[in-house]
């Protein structure tokens, strides 16, 4: 009975509850085909990247690529998708069944939340416009960890526990360069929303803040385990990290997860760096899918290119080149900000930056030195 | 408050048989500290097939396609080592374009090897095949060289006691001169997309090394040893075939890192290419096979044949007691004896660098467990 009081109670909450004055629509169960929406949205992007990966990859790698299932092999992922929800689902017997079991939703829905903020459609976020989205934006992403940590500890398999050990370091380090990088655009804009942000970049953050940008790519690949930071699932060691012991669904949701992060991540990128939806003739909800491609086409093209760091090479990467690079950057741009004249074109900035930040970068390559070598054991 | 310190404990990992770096079923026991290996214990023979007791049982002859099997990556060189030790058992001669013949596959084979040494090796350092793939591309050209040449892409079985099976097609003579020539580009290609890598540099520059007298005292072999600066090559120092009739420098490093292994493979697939060029020159006319009986009857007496396989010496040590078959029939594995300093290369480093110094080591698990 408590139950039905409580929904009903939600409801005639939902009802009576002040819209907001640009909610499309103007009826609160629009959320729900929004909701919809967005999902569809992000799962179509999901299929996107996959393919593109798979094929991407394949080119540099002097293969096709799956072609055989649908025209030039579009189908595949939907094989495969089909393949895993057949497939039978094991646990292994020692594994902590409820975590087990929350791990991989845990690691997903991060990545379609993050959607909420983001501007798609032109002139404002589809769902919620919020005035603090970036920090929605840096407190939901980092709960993906929380996925692979369940994921890691509940298997009770000693690579996935190694993996979860990284990715917990991993991603502890890599948080605060990416919200220091992320700050630097928030600085230029003055707002934390990401329709403002998007709004007020008549030039693309990109061209003034080219370092913030780069720390933002490394930060983001090393928060979504992408190459060269792809410790997590480095096969070669640890086999596939913290997903080892998921089969059928439970997999498919952690690979779901995997490319979900990276159509987030390619997302924010695009709106924080790249001007969001902005662009000539083509329709805002293309642009951003184009311009979220082409983040994420460098990211595979690196993925196919690069060996992988060490662990300590990782942390030290880290600590020692990207947190001081971002510190540095947010303060010359603090700088820039206040003492910026009114009415002044912003454009001059873009060459002063972008030396700056090849200074810095040269200046840091000259002076980290990555990691440690071999440690003294006690026998 | 008072802080209580945390107790961490080392806890032991089985890394294979079952894991995709162990090239095959390789199995080591792994005490990590964290990331850190305390202790490595390598296990093997889940790959023992009986084979020196099964050569027992078989003709001089039948053993050929055996010695396929050991290092299934280099079957050509297993071939020659052993049919090099019958011949010094038996006193058979070799016609002398079987020799080059010999030389030519065997170089090549090298070649073939190495490439997927170092492509696996870089594979091992994270880089998501593509190297892998491109190395491929090369060692299919060869695989289908030999292919022209005896039938078959791995287990060639092309070798015979005073010779080899039969002459090279007509058409493998253009394709095999368009291939070394076309190869040191491709070497190139490799050199420039991965020795300078400042992730390669990082990961494998003063990781895993073998000191020089820990390399001699292992009795060490092949690149493996020569990476450690120990200039010994059995091609030169203990010549055999026809190698004394070529131009061609043995590459030394110094450090004897994993770094310095990829750079003296790399480096022997140059000087392959050389040694494959000149005999490409010099190559007489004339039969490719002493006629000598297929139940070979070795006078009383033991021998022991070496030569410089891909990996390392290569040895076979026989005995005969004047029957059809060998009455002891002993191969000595490179890689097996390569991988004894495992433990020594490995300790203090991370889980990581475990993998990739053991894929420097350059194992094929077919040999080592025989």
């Amino acid at each position: 009975m408590a139950i039905a009081e409580g929904l009903t109670q939600t409801r005639v909450a939902l009802q009576q509850a002040p819209l907001p004055p640009d909610w499309p629509g103007g009826e609160w169960w629009h959320l729900l085909v929004f909701v919809v929406a967005i999902i569809a949205f992000v799962m179509l992007m999901i299929l996107l990247f996959i393919y593109a990966e798979r094929r991407g990859v394949a080119r540099f790698q002097l293969r096709l690529g799956p072609n055989r299932a649908g025209p030039e092999g579009v189908l595949q992922a939907v094989a495969d998708l089909i393949k895993l929800l057949l497939k039978e689902d094991i646990v292994p017997t020692m594994a902590d069944k409820l975590v087990h079991l929350l791990a991989p939703i845990v690691a997903t829905v991060p990545a379609m939340m993050i959607f909420a903020v983001v501007p798609l459609w032109g002139d404002g976020a589809l769902l919620a416009d919020l005035n603090v989205g970036t920090l929605f934006i840096i407190a939901i992403s980092s709960f993906s960890a929380l996925g692979v940590f369940m994921a890691g500890w509940a298997s009770s398999n000693k690579y996935a526990l190694i993996s979860a050990m990284r990715g917990i370091a991993q991603m502890v380090s890599y948080e605060i360069p990416l919200v220091l990088a992320l700050l630097s655009a928030v600085l230029l804009s003055g707002s934390l929303s990401l329709n403002q942000i998007v709004d007020s970049q008549n030039i693309p953050y990109l061209l003034l803040q080219p370092l913030a940008a780069v720390i933002y790519f490394l930060a983001m690949s090393a928060e979504i385990n992408r190459s060269p930071f792809d410790l997590l699932e480095a096969e070669s060691e640890i086999i596939a990290g913290y997903h080892t012991e998921y089969s059928g669904m439970k997999f498919a949701l952690f690979y779901v997860a995997e490319y979900g992060h990276a159509v987030a991540g390619a997302a924010i990128f695009a709106t924080f760096f790249l001007a969001g939806w902005k662009g000539p003739v083509l329709p805002p909800i293309l642009w951003l899918m184009i311009k979220m491609l082409v983040v994420f086409f460098v990211g595979f093209w690196i993925r196919a290119t690069l060996p992988r760091l060490r662990v300590d090479q990782l942390m030290g990467f880290g600590w020692k080149a990207l947190l001081p690079l971002a510190t540095i950057n947010l303060v010359i741009t603090a700088v820039e900000v206040l003492f910026w004249p009114r009415g002044l074109t912003m454009w001059i900035l873009v060459p002063v930056n972008i030396a700056v930040a090849a200074a810095l970068v040269y200046l840091w390559s000259r002076m980290v030195s990555l990691g440690g070598g071999r440690v003294e054991v006690k026998a | 408050m008072e802080l209580t310190e945390l107790r961490t404990e080392p806890f032991v990992l089985n890394v294979g048989p079952h894991h995709p770096s162990t090239h095959g079923v390789f199995r080591m026991k792994v005490t990590l500290d964290g990331e850190v290996v305390v202790d490595v214990e390598p296990m093997f023979g889940y790959l023992h097939r009986g084979i020196e007791k099964l050569a027992e049982g078989r003709t001089y002859t039948q053993n050929i396609p055996l010695t396929d099997r050991l290092d299934y990556l280099a079957s050509m060189t297993d071939n020659w080592a052993y049919v090099l030790s019958v011949e010094k058992l038996a006193g058979i001669p070799v016609p002398e374009r079987a020799e080059y013949l010999r030389v030519i596959v065997g170089e090549m084979m090298r070649i073939s090897s190495h490439l997927l040494a170092t492509g696996f090796l870089i594979n091992e350092l994270g880089a998501f095949f593509t190297p892998l793939m491109y190395m491929y591309r090369e060692r299919e050209k060869i695989l289908d060289l030999f292919d022209m040449l005896c039938g078959q892409r791995l287990t060639y079985n092309y070798m015979r006691v005073g010779g080899v099976s039969h002459d090279a097609p007509p058409e493998f003579w253009p394709a095999v001169k368009r291939f070394i020539q076309e190869m040191p580009s491709y070497i190139d290609e490799y050199e420039q997309l991965i020795s300078g890598n400042e992730i390669v540099l990082a990961r494998t520059k003063g990781v895993g090394v073998l000191s020089r007298d820990l390399a001699i005292n292992s009795s060490a072999s092949g690149p493996f040893l020569r990476a450690s600066g120990v200039d010994w090559d059995l091609r030169r120092d203990d010549t055999y075939s026809i190698y004394n009739r070529f131009k061609f420098d043995i590459p030394v490093g110094a450090a004897g890192d994993v770094y310095d292994r990829y750079m003296c493979r790399v480096q022997e697939m140059r000087q392959s290419c050389r040694i494959v060029a000149q005999a490409l020159e010099g190559i007489p006319k004339g039969e490719v096979r002493t006629p000598a009986p297929h139940l070979i009857r070795p006078p009383v007496g033991e021998v022991y044949g070496h030569i410089e396989a891909p990996r390392g010496e290569l040895g076979f040590y026989l005995v005969s007691d004047n029957s059809i078959a060998p009455y002891r029939f002993h191969v000595r594995p490179s890689t097996l004896i390569n991988l004894t300093t495992l433990r020594d290369l490995t300790i203090g480093w991370k889980l990581a660098d475990l993998i990739v110094i053991f894929g420097s080591v350059d194992v094929v698990l077919g040999e080592i467990d025989r």
